[in-house]
């Protein structure tokens, strides 16, 4: 049973309704006592980092979050959800989960990109992690961000993808995977993904 | 890199897709989520869905018609049409829509985009807008709304710049002129406004072969190209467009 982390931060019917067509066994909860007894952990979300991390501290998810990874089950995260895990946000200077090592970085006004960064981008595999699995090398996942992953070891990162810099838009570590680009609105490979994810066995 | 998006509109109403025809009105040419599920195997990046419903009191069908797409397809996309308010835009997004589109109710009422913004973040919030050709205004191009029936006093390079400081997230491009001639796009306009902002410009009207994607995708500096006609009933796919556009260096998404 895959508990998807409810926060109040942002739509969580893309994610539900991709797991409805993968027919996988799921619920949508923001209790943090019924979320640890899921068997896997995906941690959605769009919007801002603080106000996003002051609902986390504020209703105990946080906590539940960080205790659900210590178990060892499998967990996601998705597009804010993957900032949230790192240790710190440039976006209000924001103390993060730190369950990852490392930074979430603004895209530079220097690149002369538009910013967010929207649409289809390429991810290039680093390493090849079980949520890639016949998934081909660059293909193309839908992004919609500010603000970018950079872990503090390269070990960390699954997936790389170029926008005036590379940044790491697919990382991991042990049980906790993390991905910058939304699967859940990435057509056929995005449900590939999640499917790996639901199949992903540490 | 990041890709050019094909994105495809349909009009909706009393939940058919319609589409206008010069002289004859608008025909009903099938079922916006049968439709919207085609186009998805097809590759396409993103769709557009306009409620031109009259009534207010149908607006509950289209509500169910988002909900089925949503249902059906897992790529973005965008709904617009009669957007007034913030409860409007929340009945779209809860119904499963990545973006609502507001377009003469923002000119009426600017701090909707900000509203709007700040509630469901800029990336949610898409201005269209429609300009026509005008030598009196400063850009040379005037905002109009209502479909091109009535003037405003925006000039529309002041409008999209304005949008984007309250807080727009994209900017749909219509240009009246070109709308339903399938010559091209109108790639001044496009240009000016892509090189003004700084958030993503989606590029529409007058798309007729795949020749003016390439056009407004590269000399008018769109980062996304509408197309309505050429696909629903020009002989066109999005696979054979995004070959096209490919074969010609450009980045696009292939499936």
């Amino acid at each position: 049973m895959i508990g998807i982390v409810d926060y109040e931060a942002g739509n969580l019917r893309s994610v539900e309704t991709a797991m409805r067509y993968l027919g996988a066994d799921f619920f949508i909860s923001g209790e943090p006592e019924k979320l640890l007894t899921a068997d896997r952990m995906i941690f959605p979300g769009v919007g801002e980092a603080k106000a996003s991390m002051n609902v986390l501290n504020k209703t105990g998810l946080g906590t539940a979050v960080k205790d659900f990874v210590k178990t060892g089950k499998p967990v996601l995260g998705i597009c804010l959800g993957c900032q949230i895990f790192f240790d710190h946000s440039e976006e209000r200077d924001t103390k993060c989960l730190g369950v990852i090592p490392g930074e979430i970085k603004e895209f530079s006004s220097d690149l002369g990109l538009k910013v967010p960064h929207m649409g289809w981008n390429q991810v290039e595999h680093r390493g090849r992690h079980q949520i890639f699995n016949e998934i081909p090398e660059n293909s193309s996942f839908y992004f919609v961000h500010s603000f970018y992953p950079m872990p503090e070891n390269l070990e960390y990162e699954i997936g790389r993808t170029e926008y005036g810099i590379e940044f790491s838009s697919a990382a991991c570590r042990e049980n906790v995977a993390a991905t910058q680009f939304h699967p859940e609105k990435s057509g056929k490979i995005g449900l590939k993904l999640l499917e790996n994810f639901i199949n992903w066995e540490i | 890199m990041l890709q050019k998006r094909i994105i495809i509109c349909l009009d909706v109403r009393d939940g058919k897709t319609t589409k206008g025809i010069k002289f004859k009105g608008n025909v009903d040419i099938g079922d916006p989520v049968e439709m919207a599920a085609e186009y998805y195997n097809q590759g396409v990046d993103e769709l557009v869905f306009y409620d031109i419903t009259a009534s207010s009191e149908k607006r509950g069908i289209m509500l169910d018609v988002v909900e089925r797409v949503a249902e059906k397809i897992f790529i973005p996309f965008c709904v617009g049409g009669g957007i007034a308010n913030a409860s409007d835009m929340r009945a779209v997004i809860l119904a499963g829509a990545e973006k609502v589109s507001v377009n003469s109710q923002a000119v009426k009422n600017p701090d909707i985009i900000s509203e709007g913004a700040g509630i469901f973040g800029r990336q949610c919030i898409v201005l269209g807008m429609d300009a026509a050709k005008d030598k009196s205004m400063p850009s040379g191009y005037r905002v109009v709304i209502n479909g091109g029936r009535t003037e405003t006093e925006l000039d529309a390079l002041e409008w999209a710049l304005k949008a984007e400081s309250l807080g727009a997230g994209e900017i749909v491009l219509n240009s009246i002129d070109a709308d339903g001639t399938q010559d091209g796009y109108e790639l001044t306009i496009t240009k000016m406004i892509s090189e003004a902002v700084g958030i993503p410009v989606v590029a529409s009207g007058g798309a007729g072969k795949s020749e003016h994607l390439k056009d407004v995708l590269t000399k008018g500096k769109a980062d996304a190209a509408l197309v309505a006609s050429m696909v629903h009933f020009g002989g066109y796919t999005v696979n054979g467009i995004k070959e096209y556009l490919n074969n010609e260096d450009i980045p696009v998404r292939l499936t």
